[in-house]
């Protein structure tokens, strides 16, 4: 029989949740840099060399990128050859509490969202679970911040609506959050499966490399349509006009019912921090 | 670039103008969510506030918490809309000077613009680098809110930029003129 050992997972999903609040993305420092050689106007200017400054100061001193360390949402992809005796999510959150006590990263979750008592521990998390062949466990993790997803929608359209209709309801989403969400963001895109399936596609689009591109035709030219109709919208950097509103839009697509589009959106700030692991399982 | 040293005196803040960089020297008190209302709950039972209002800065932020040997942790600002239901109730109170990120609602700046107050933004998501301008923190009030607590913060040349000055004009609007 394959397992992961329970320590082993704990300390290997605390290291990561460290890392993707300290470090930023490689690909996303990149993407800001190539997105500061567009702009020409000062106040865009300032905000981007900022955030690659900011980039550079939480990477060497450890504190995190952001005081708004988010909601831990992970993606669980199980291979069907494991087997776990103890409970993955709880220690999935026991390894969340002690990143967040241990890295001094903030604790903003409210046990009920009337009540708002705070858990002070930045539990539960967001967690979501994939069967998959093989002897393995991907962990993919991202602290979602409060502030670009608020910003976040979701419209069961019809399918008269067709691409244009998609199209505008991401532009509108996108105008109406303006500077909130602190662009340049990225924008997941949801499209199909029903209700609850469009927001978890949306928010999976988001954990997608932003180098690559989505798989179906259709979907990856309505990417590039998109990313170039909200860059020319001169929402620009913290809302302050600019080339560099949206670094991605990533459409991640479903089948879905003979009566219905849903399309969510789901944004993300420009302090996109992710991580990933993926952990072997070993004899027991 | 501007540097101002707060409490900001009320000839100083109406000569503010949208687009204008400045850098704030003083204390400023932290206040988010929760903080907002407590503080018009408190205002409404005509109970003790945190601080008095006149001339002074508050600032949207829940900072993270302070590693040992450091003032704060990460501290930016957090989006404003959500204060505009308290800010409306406060600013006529007192409350003049807010820094945030992000565009309000019509009703605020109908409001800003009759109590001649200012809004502020700081780039959100550089809370690391923004620390940096923490010298010292002090719990004022509310500490069960833990990181929505009213903190009294002591910074040295914090950059923010006027987002709309008292007559109303809007630098989202501005800048992209």
């Amino acid at each position: 029989m394959l397992s992961i050992p329970k320590g082993k997972l704990i300390k290997r999903v605390k290291k990561m949740v460290l890392e993707a609040n300290f470090s930023l993305d490689k690909s996303v420092i990149n993407f800001l840099k190539s997105g500061l050689g567009k702009e020409t106007s000062a106040l865009a200017i300032n905000v981007l060399e900022n955030i690659l400054h900011n980039a550079d100061v939480a990477q060497k001193e450890d504190i995190p990128l952001c005081q708004d360390t988010g909601v831990a949402v992970f993606f669980l992809e199980i291979g069907n050859e494991l087997c776990f005796d103890y409970s993955l999510e709880d220690a999935v959150n026991e390894a969340v509490a002690l990143a967040y006590k241990e890295g001094y990263l903030r604790k903003s979750i409210v046990s009920h969202p009337l009540r708002r008592i705070n858990t002070l521990d930045n539990t539960p998390s967001v967690i979501h679970i994939k069967l998959v062949m093989g002897d393995a466990l991907a962990i993919h993790f991202a602290p979602k911040g409060g502030g670009s997803e608020n910003m976040s929608t979701l419209k069961m359209m019809t399918p008269a609506s067709g691409i244009e209709g998609i199209k505008q309801f991401v532009i509108d989403t996108v105008i109406a959050a303006g500077g909130k969400p602190c662009p340049p963001i990225i924008v997941g895109v949801g499209i199909g499966g029903n209700f609850e399936k469009s927001a978890l596609l949306a928010k999976e689009a988001l954990f997608r490399p932003l180098e690559d591109e989505a798989k179906d035709p259709l979907d990856s030219s309505l990417e590039k349509e998109l990313l170039l109709e909200i860059n020319k919208l001169n929402i620009g950097p913290m809302g302050l006009g600019g080339n560099t509103t949206c670094l991605a839009v990533k459409v991640n697509s479903y089948p879905c019912h003979i009566a219905s589009l849903p399309v969510a959106v789901n944004l993300q700030c420009h302090s996109a921090r992710k991580s990933h692991i993926i952990l072997r399982g070993e004899s027991i | 670039m501007i540097r101002l040293q707060t409490p900001i005196l009320e000839s100083t803040r109406l000569k503010l103008r949208a687009g204008e960089e400045l850098l704030l020297t003083g204390i400023i008190y932290t206040a988010r969510d929760q903080a907002h209302k407590n503080i018009v709950e408190a205002l409404k039972n005509n109970q003790e506030l945190p601080f008095e209002f006149e001339n002074q800065v508050v600032y949207y932020v829940g900072p993270a918490p302070a590693k040992p040997g450091m003032p704060i942790g990460a501290c930016g600002p957090t989006t404003s809309y959500r204060m505009d239901p308290y800010s409306i109730i406060l600013m006529p109170k007192g409350l003049k000077i807010m820094i945030g990120k992000g565009d309000r609602s019509d009703s605020f700046i109908q409001a800003l613009k009759k109590e001649k107050a200012v809004y502020l933004i700081a780039i959100g998501g550089i809370g690391a680098l923004l620390s940096k301008t923490v010298k010292s923190s002090t719990l004022v009030a509310y500490p069960e809110l833990q990181s929505e607590a009213v903190y009294k913060l002591e910074v040295e040349d914090f950059p923010c930029i006027v987002a709309y000055d008292s007559l109303g004009n809007d630098v989202f609007q501005t800048s992209k003129v």
